[in-house]
This record gives structure tokens, C-alpha cells and sequence, in this order.
């Protein structure tokens, strides 16, 4: 029988997976805002864990405004990425440090 | 083991997996197509869960929008990714030393968390019968009732991210021809033609 703490195995390994990504990836601004992503996907997939678990539609609720700030995060996220590659011509984020306000 | 088991196990499988090929493939183009994986199995995992508004809305916001807007950012960007890609073996002990402490500091959490005494009752907006209401309109009468502010709120988010999306990459071109609608619409007919008359054997 499948159980809550099954999903929160599932939603903690993503997590730590997201962080590890972070960290692997330390130039590429592109695969750090996917690690972002995995990150916001494994709380949103201990949201509705816990919603179905507990009985309570709030959880489902706030997994939709997380989507939302998701979505509104990588919209601008990769905007910014498109305009300093436009200007530096590369996206490793060593060179972000030179912009200095 | 019944089928809904060895179907979560499968998601679950799927899910870690390709989240975990996100951040170790070697092409960019490939991160996103993992990513996608993960989140269609994991949007497979809501429908178990009973949520299905949740994981359609996944499947249309997630797979539909942000990685299609990540794969176009990475076929656009002429980037050298061989080269970021090169010095990933030297993180590799630091990145595993944080993820095995996290991993630890997630398990002490889950191996002592318990729910407490009489959590039936004091639940927020306890879920409707389903067998009555279907899980989005049961969800649609939070959303545009009790969390509307929260909802109102969420539409400027995306107002505002459109807004700045659209200002930051837009760029004026000074090497490209474009029309001047207002020149075209004030230029003047009667100025527009000149009649000259040449005579014969001569040049203007």
C-alpha cells in the first residue's frame, strides 16, 4: 500500500537532486534554472501529497500559485539569460560578477 | 502489490531518474527533454493522487510552456556548452557532500514528523465529497472564493513577468530598414511628383 511517505521520498530525492544540480552546474545559468524547476516541482509534489493525504484542498491551491511564480520565474530568468548573452556573447556565470550593479 | 502500486513505482522511478539525467546529460537540449519526462511522470503521480486539475495544469503549463520556452533559449543561444560542461568533474564531491547532508537532515525530519492529535478537525477547507463534486469544481470554489486575492495577486505576477520578458529582450535594430508609418501617412501628394519639362537634346 502506497503510503504519504512514499511521495515524500519521492519529492525529498528531487529536491536534493535540484541542489546537486545546482552545484554540478556551477557555469551554466541554463541547467541551474532547470535544478530550480526540479526543486519547485518536488515541493509542489509534497503539496498535493499532503492535500490528498490530510483530506485538505488547500494544498492543491498553493501548488497552482507555485506554478504560477514557476512559470513567471523561468519567463524572466531566460529573458535575462537572452539579454546578457546578447551582451557578453556567453552565459557562464563567472562573468555575471562584472556587471557590478 | 495491486496495479496503482506498481504504477506509483513507475512514476516515481521515472521521475527520479530523469531528474537526475537533467543535471548530468551532456547536451542542454537533452536536460530539457529529461525534464519534460519528469514532468509528464510526475504529473502521472498527481492523477494517483486524486489531483487531476493539478496535473493537467502540469502537463499544459510546465511541459506545454516553460519547456518549450527552454528549449528555444538553448537551440537560440549559439553557446559553447562543451566548455561549461568541462570543468563539472571537479564540483562533483562538493555538490555530493551537500546532497548526501541534505539527504540526512530530510530523513532525521520524515523519521521523527508525525501528524498531531486531531488534525481531522481543524483542516482548512476540508476536500468535498467526491462522489458529489469533481475535484476542479471542488477546487475552482476555493480558488475564486475564499483564496481570490491570492488569485487576483497570481494574474499580476504573470502580468508583470510578461511585461518584463517583453522589456528586457526587446532591442531596438539600427541596421535594419523598417517603415515610418508617420512619414508615409504626412507625406504630401502634391509634392510628391514634379513635372520637368526637357527639352530636346538637353539633360536636366
Amino acid at each position: 500500500m502506497i503510503g504519504l511517505e512514499h511521495y515524500l521520498i519521492v519529492a525529498a530525492t528531487l529536491f536534493v537532486i535540484g541542489i546537486f544540480g545546482i552545484f554540478l552546474n556551477r557555469k551554466n545559468v541554463i541547467i541551474i534554472l532547470m535544478s530550480i524547476e526540479l526543486m519547485l516541482l518536488a515541493v509542489n509534489i509534497n503539496l498535493v501529497a499532503f492535500s490528498s493525504f490530510l483530506g485538505d484542498l488547500t494544498g492543491q491551491v498553493f501548488t497552482l500559485f507555485v506554478l504560477t511564480v514557476a512559470a513567471a520565474e523561468a519567463a524572466i530568468g531566460l529573458a535575462i539569460l537572452v539579454c546578457f548573452f546578447r551582451t557578453r556573447g556567453t552565459i557562464a556565470v563567472e562573468d555575471v560578477s562584472n556587471m557590478k550593479g | 502489490m495491486g496495479l496503482a502500486d506498481i504504477t506509483f513505482y513507475l512514476f516515481a522511478v521515472t521521475v527520479v531518474l530523469s531528474g537526475l539525467l537533467v543535471v548530468v546529460s551532456r547536451s542542454p537540449v537533452h536536460s530539457v527533454l529529461w525534464l519534460i519526462l519528469a514532468f509528464l511522470s510526475s504529473a502521472g503521480m498527481f492523477v494517483l493522487l486524486g489531483a487531476e486539475f493539478v496535473a493537467m495544469l502540469l502537463v499544459i503549463v510546465y511541459v506545454g510552456a516553460v519547456a518549450v520556452l527552454f528549449l528555444f533559449v538553448v537551440m537560440m543561444l549559439d553557446v559553447d556548452f562543451a566548455g561549461l560542461k568541462a570543468e563539472m568533474a571537479k564540483y562533483i564531491p562538493l555538490a555530493g557532500l551537500i546532497g548526501v547532508i541534505l539527504l540526512m537532515q530530510f530523513a532525521m525530519v520524515y523519521g521523527t514528523w508525525q501528524f498531531s492529535d486531531g488534525y481531522e478537525t481543524r483542516l482548512n477547507s476540508p476536500t468535498p465529497d467526491l462522489t458529489q463534486i469533481q475535484n476542479t469544481a471542488a477546487l475552482g470554489q476555493l480558488v475564486y472564493d475564499k483564496y481570490i486575492l491570492l488569485f487576483q495577486a497570481a494574474g499580476l505576477i504573470l502580468l508583470v513577468a510578461m511585461i518584463g520578458a517583453i522589456v528586457l529582450t526587446l532591442r531596438h535594430r539600427v541596421d535594419v530598414k523598417r517603415q515610418d508609418p508617420l512619414a508615409q501617412m504626412f507625406r504630401d501628394p502634391a509634392k510628391a511628383m514634379e513635372l520637368k519639362d526637357v527639352k530636346p537634346g538637353q539633360g536636366l
